[in-house]
């Protein structure tokens, strides 16, 4: 297939994820929506990568894969955090620091 | 025979993605994102990144995802209601679709000659853990580092945030577990070193435990191990 394909993929998921991003108002929901944009991230590296034929996209892949294991950590932290003090876990009512 | 598994993946990346946004339960997002993670790590495989594929699966799908379903367990995220009425969630899908367009067009349409090929010839061994490992470990040395550093802020960030907070909800029970006092002696490295012998003849001998310690220059961690002050009470843990 050509590299064109996957990018086109890369694109949609992205898409998909910002939308998710967007209209979800449960914040494990949206650290998995930012999940989806990451890989499709990943997946347009792994595919210039390819298409370039060096490996240098690759190595970016995984530390992409590392972020995102680090952000994915702190996030739930503050989710755990948010229920231990009985606070509604919608972020649409965690509107204090008027985001 | 690889178009028929690029459309397959394809399909099942983006239906799962689909899958992770419209489902109502957290839980079933979570499962959809695994499906989702491993139809991208087959597509991984297509573009002959075999090692990001491997950690693919076995880093995201299997330790991130089982961190998410203990989350999703713990807190209990319930449905909610997809169709709130701010004006975010009538413009987030039409952002979306733009956006979807909008990269399309702007990846197709830019002059990269090569994305209208199969890529660059292959070579033996791209993308296998050796080269990758021999790439990290020479000439992107220093990422590397500095991402094993931000796991390991993450990780301390993730315990300080979610720990229990002492001071808003004073746990008494845990407090009084905690502080449980035990007999004395025992689980110390006193008890090994055959000091409690010792102390039992000087209190025959009419000497307090603490004079006999001080005395004989028992060093301060035996002393932490066997509270001076605790009194002697048999049926602590």
């Amino acid at each position: 297939m050509n590299i064109g394909w996957y990018l086109t993929v890369s694109a949609i998921i992205f898409a998909i994820g910002a939308a998710g991003v967007l209209t979800r108002r449960n914040p494990l929901v949206i650290l998995l929506c930012l999940e989806l944009m990451l890989n499709a991230a990943n997946l347009a590296l792994v595919a210039f990568a390819r298409m370039h034929g060096g490996e240098a996209g690759q190595v970016f892949a995984l530390i992409v894969m590392v972020v995102a294991a680090c952000e994915v950590t702190v996030g739930l932290g503050m989710i755990v955090a948010i229920h231990r003090r009985n606070l509604p876990i919608d972020v649409d009512e965690l509107s204090q620091l008027n985001g | 025979m690889s178009q028929v598994l690029f459309f397959l993946s394809a399909i099942g990346a983006i239906t799962a993605a689909v899958g992770v946004v419209m489902l109502r339960n957290p839980f079933y997002s979570v499962l959809a994102l695994v499906g989702h993670l491993i139809c991208l790590a087959a597509l991984f495989l297509l573009l002959r990144a075999e090692f990001v594929a491997a950690a693919q699966v076995v880093v995201y799908a299997g330790a991130v995802m089982v961190l998410y379903v203990f989350v999703v367990a713990y807190v209990g995220g319930g449905e909610e209601d997809m169709l709130g009425g701010t004006a975010l969630r009538i413009i987030g899908p039409l952002f979306a679709l733009a956006l979807a367009i909008e990269l399309c067009l702007t990846m197709l349409g830019s002059a990269l000659k090569g994305i209208n090929t199969k890529g660059a010839p292959y070579i033996l061994g791209f993308g296998t853990p050796r080269h990758i490992g021999k790439l990290f470990l020479t000439t992107y040395l220093f990422p590397f580092e500095v991402a094993s550093l931000l796991l390991l802020v993450a990780a301390i960030g993730a315990v300080v945030l979610a720990r229990r907070r002492r001071g808003l909800t004073p746990d008494d029970e845990l407090e009084r577990r905690i502080h449980a006092p035990r007999p004395r002696y025992t689980g110390t490295m006193a008890e090994g070193g055959g000091i409690r012998q010792e102390l039992a003849a000087a209190q025959r001998a009419g000497l307090s435990p603490v004079e006999t310690r001080h005395r004989e220059g028992i060093d301060e961690g035996a002393q932490l191990a066997a509270p001076i002050a605790a009194p002697e009470q048999e049926g602590g843990w």
